[in-house]
């Protein structure tokens, strides 16, 4: 039965205006009207307009995120929850998904990019998982732009302090610095925890008279309209002012919430569980009750507050930080109170699920908002929205007027953030809590032992908006390569992938374009790696004052390793052993690094055949597994000339190498980025074997050179001929030398 | 022999002990609450590392008011081992156990890094497997491991020997840049006057496995297994902890 919700004293009228006020459209405004029956109160309102802005409803995406492939023989839980879930083996699911923190972060570095963390935190341990590695992409704009430093700055900040105060290790990640971020950053943050199988939590509400548990921290004002107006908007002038609507965390309340859901779900009073992220509670309230299609109703006057005064509208819109909800087993609540309680945490009962599947709150003894359930989380408009080929093409750097020395290029290239360490970023990450951590931040991937099993997870986040801005489908693939190649290169098989999709205002045709161009990559990727897609996030509205960031889907790879021992790292080991490059195709300078700093050339990017990438990436994996391999490491920014040193940079004893089979005086040879290159190790006696892992399916593998003891890089005789020592100095003072 | 670790809310490398000592050293651990005061008749009490109330007011500032620290000052008073790592370095120095104090590094930031570590007194029951002068490597990662006690107490507790453990580079020179957080004297670890309650910010918890971090930690748990199995030492304390 429906009653008529009350209007509060003092609360506006409700029209078009109002609903415009809201980030809702003229059709948005008309359907509520035409769900409901009537027009809403000023409380369902703003229920309403956050769960259906972009942000909390995909309006814009969903149809096309369909299309990716979430199946497969390892995936034990693909969609409809808070997170994806793989099957490791030996019992064990790794739970994974990356997440946008991108507006809240620009508007506010410290605490945006803080509840970044602390959100998709709660995304993976919300599903029974322990959250065990944290990994973040970050992008910001140009050094020279006056806000960067104190983004970046702030960022890391931010990152540090909830992840190394909540003990979960920041064991990878990626930053970038580029003039097309200067207005709009980018903070992307990915998590992953271990649950035993069937023990996995779930987010679908079920049993009709089971109890509703708040926990956690109490509610306050802050973020209120954070997924709608900051997450689902472009950015402008006034953008500063909205810095209120962004959350604040608390590290520390997140910590005892993990350890207390954790310890609460071994009660098995527990029947579901959710966080309070975006929309607060009443995302997390209509999601659940829309899952396992029911009903539910809220006493507003039972929520913690922080503040007596709070509004039912300020309440249900919250989104104070470090908040659950859960279905609780009618009668056995105090179970679950007294774990609560033991960690020193709110756990109220604050209503009820019900079978006439509405959502309604009541506050003061009365109702003041009543809908359909399925309006709110399921009814929110689909758009098909209008894609169309930008007209002009891509804007690229100035052409080259003539190619520096290659020394001098190799110098630079390591010299410059995008390239160099990123050690002064992650020194300041807790990487080895939880005593997992075989190989750490600073390698092509993450690499974590499994505690009582043979087992490893082997992870890694990539982008490449350089190549996404020359063409949104090839620069797309390459990144899923890219992705997969560094797990690969540490021995692990791709397992599953998550992704981040950051793109502009999905109202303009172009932006909905790059966006399906880029879904398209995605499953072709995903297909040709029989890696699902099992998580992810789209983040629109990417822009500032009508300029769109360039196309940036982050992809993270999860591999698994049956044998953790046999991982392979990126330094060459062991003076005499050959070196060999394996690639797929020959790189190219457009999107590079090296094109950034010295100007384009004429050349576009190398197109990728996915048959040949997945062949690649069966050599190394086969190789590796018969131990052939001594080290490997995947080409990335600098190409092979970078990826070279970085080899040498062994941290146990600096190594040289001795490089004869390669030409010169190609530009792309040394620097050109695209598709795959690896540079393998290996002795003497295993070359021929280890060859043949590739050459039987035609991928290039030769051998370019020896490693050698003497600390000196020298390739093609004196055209690069110069101190390990040194070059080593210049790449670890790249970052520190700009701040 | 019998091991307890202190949870306190926001303890985070208390798993890390826990595990390190029970899967790798093969010792008998019991996780003790803070709220508890029974230590269980554990012969060694660790107080991890982490963020022990979210450091609020200051770091250890709070644990240190926890029910079961009144158990562990008379378990000290009594005589027996006690060994903080990190924050539990830090609420023993807030809980007066320890002597000075540990302020915010001096870059400002958190800092995570492998460091090396000269062992200055290889006679205490924490370093007793050991010799003056070996150098051991072990990570540090905290945001306030900047040791600092007034001058006329530092020289005392050089004499007396209280400062176990300086931060050194590879060769094993306690110079300025191997210094990572600003530590007076490069001080990484110091005793009480007893030598039976010790503090460190590096983490031998997480120097056990030559597959991890490496394994130069286990000498100081080593140590304390080493001095713990003798009987003399053992009737030190008044027959273990209650």
């Amino acid at each position: 039965m429906s009653s008529q919700p009350v209007s509060l004293a003092g609360e506006p009228k409700i029209d078009l205006a109002q609903a415009h006020a809201h980030g809702l459209t003229d059709d948005e405004f008309h359907l509520i009207e035409k769900l409901l029956g009537r027009t809403p109160t000023f409380t369902e309102l703003g229920v309403f307009s956050v769960m259906w802005s972009e942000h909390c409803s995909y309006k814009s995406s969903r149809r096309h995120l369909k299309t990716l492939p979430s199946g497969g023989d390892l995936v034990a839980v693909g969609e409809g929850e808070n997170a994806g879930a793989i099957d490791v083996g030996d019992g064990w699911l790794a739970v994974f998904k990356i997440e946008s923190h991108n507006h809240p972060s620009y508007v506010e570095p410290y605490q945006g990019a803080a509840t970044g963390v602390g959100g998709i935190l709660r995304d993976i341990f919300t599903m029974g998982a322990r959250p065990i590695a944290n990994m973040d992409s970050l992008k910001f704009g140009s050094f020279d732009h006056p806000k960067t430093r104190f983004l970046l700055g702030g960022v890391v900040a931010g990152i540090g302090g909830y992840g190394n105060c909540v003990g979960v290790p920041t064991v990878a990640g990626e930053t970038m610095f580029d003039a097309a971020y200067n207005g709009n950053i980018l903070v992307n943050a990915f998590s992953l925890g271990l649950a035993r199988k069937g023990e996995l939590q779930s987010a679908h509400a079920k049993g009709v008279g089971n109890s509703v548990l708040y926990v956690g921290s109490a509610t306050g004002r802050d973020g209120i309209h954070g997924a709608s107006l900051l997450a689902s908007a472009e950015f402008d002038a006034t953008s500063e002012a909205k810095r209120p609507t962004v959350q604040v965390g608390d590290p520390f309340q997140e910590k005892l919430l993990i350890e207390a859901c954790l310890e609460a779900a071994q009660t098995g009073a527990m029947v579901a569980m959710q966080d309070m992220g975006a929309a607060g509670l009443t995302s997390s309230s209509s999601e659940m009750a829309a899952r396992g299609g029911l009903g539910i109703v809220i006493d507003l006057d039972k929520i913690p507050l922080r503040e007596a005064t709070l509004t039912p509208y300020e309440i249900l819109l919250s989104e104070s930080q470090e908040r659950m909800l859960i279905v609780a087993e009618r009668g056995r609540e105090a179970e679950l109170q007294k774990v609560f309680e033991k960690w020193d945490l709110h756990a109220v009962v604050i209503g009820t699920i019900t079978d006439d599947s509405r959502w309604r709150a009541t506050w003061r003894g009365e109702v003041v908002a009543d809908i359909p359930v399925r309006a709110l989380a399921d009814q929110a408009p689909m758009y098909d929205r209008p894609v169309a080929a930008p007209k002009t093409p891509p804007a690229r750097p100035a052409p080259i007027k003539s190619h520096p020395a290659p020394a001098r290029v190799l110098r630079e290239l390591l010299g410059n953030p995008n390239v160099g360490s990123k050690k002064w970023i992650y020194r300041q990450y807790d990487s080895l809590v939880l005593s997992n951590t075989m190989l750490g931040p600073g390698s092509d991937a993450a690499v974590l032992r499994i505690k009582g099993s043979k087992r490893g997870l082997a992870m890694t986040v990539d982008s490449n908006p350089r190549a996404c801005a020359l063409d949104p489908y090839l620069g797309a693939v390459a990144t899923v390569c890219e992705a997969v190649r560094n797990v690969a290169c540490a021995g692990a098989r791709p397992a599953g992938i998550t992704n981040c999709l950051n793109y502009g205002n999905p109202e303009r045709p172009e932006i909905m374009w790059q966006f399906t161009r880029g879904i398209a990559a995605l499953r072709d990727a995903s297909l040709a790696f029989k890696a699902p897609v099992i998580s992810g996030n789209v983040s629109f509205y990417n822009e500032t004052e009508g300029r769109a960031i360039p196309p940036t889907p982050t992809i993270a790879v999860v591999g698994i390793l049956d044998d953790v021992s046999k991982r392979v790292t990126q330094h060459f080991k062991t003076p005499g052993d050959y070196i060999l490059m394996v690639r797929t195709a020959k790189p190219s300078l457009a999107a590079s690094e090296y094109e950034a700093m010295y100007g384009s050339s004429p050349e576009g990017l190398t197109p990728i055949d996915l048959a040949r990438e997945n062949a690649l990436v069966e050599g190394l994996l086969g190789a590796i597994g018969e131990g052939l391999i001594r080290s490997a490491h995947d080409v990335a920014e600098g190409g092979l000339g970078v990826a070279l040193a970085e080899a040498c940079f062994n941290p146990d004893k600096i190594l040289g190498a001795l490089i004869d089979g390669l030409s010169t005086s190609d530009a792309a040879e040394l620097f050109g980025e695209g598709p795959s290159t690896i540079v393998i190790s290996a002795h003497e006696k295993d070359v021929v074997r280890l060859g043949s892992f590739f050459q039987q399916n035609g991928i290039e593998c030769r051998t370019i050179g020896r490693v050698t003891e003497n600390p000196s890089l020298s390739v093609g005789g004196a055209s690069i001929d110069d101190d390990v020592n040194e070059l080593n100095r210049i790449y670890e003072s790249a970052l520190p030398g700009r701040l | 022999m019998k091991w307890g670790v202190i949870r306190f809310p926001g303890s985070l490398d208390d798993f890390d002990a826990v595990y390190g000592l029970r899967d790798v050293l093969g010792q008998d651990v019991t996780a003790l609450w803070h709220k508890d005061e029974s230590l269980q008749g554990a012969e060694c009490i660790v107080l991890p590392g982490g963020f022990s109330y979210g450091d609020h007011l200051r770091c250890g500032a709070i644990a240190r008011f926890s029910p079961i620290m009144k158990s562990v000052a008379k378990f000290a008073a009594d005589g027996g081992l006690v060994i903080g790592i990190c924050n539990g370095f830090q609420i023993l120095t807030e809980a007066h156990l320890l002597p000075g104090a540990l302020t915010r590094n001096r870059t400002l930031s958190f800092i995570c890094d492998r460091v090396h570590l000269r062992v200055e007194n290889a006679k205490t029951p924490f370093t007793c497997t050991t010799r003056a002068g070996d150098i051991l490597a072990m990570p540090i990662k905290h945001g306030e491991g900047c040791y600092v006690a007034p001058e006329k107490e530092l020289l005392q507790m050089e004499e007396r020997g209280q400062i176990v453990l300086r931060y050194v580079d590879a060769k094993g020179d306690a110079t300025d840049a191997a210094n990572p957080n600003g530590s007076m004297r490069s001080i990484a670890g110091v005793a009480n006057e007893r030598f039976n309650v010790f503090g460190l910010m590096p983490h031998p918890e997480h120097a056990l496995e030559a597959m991890l971090f490496g394994a130069d930690g286990r000498k100081i748990f080593e140590s304390i297994i080493a001095f713990q199995s003798v009987p003399e030492h053992r009737g030190q304390m008044r027959a273990g902890a209650k």
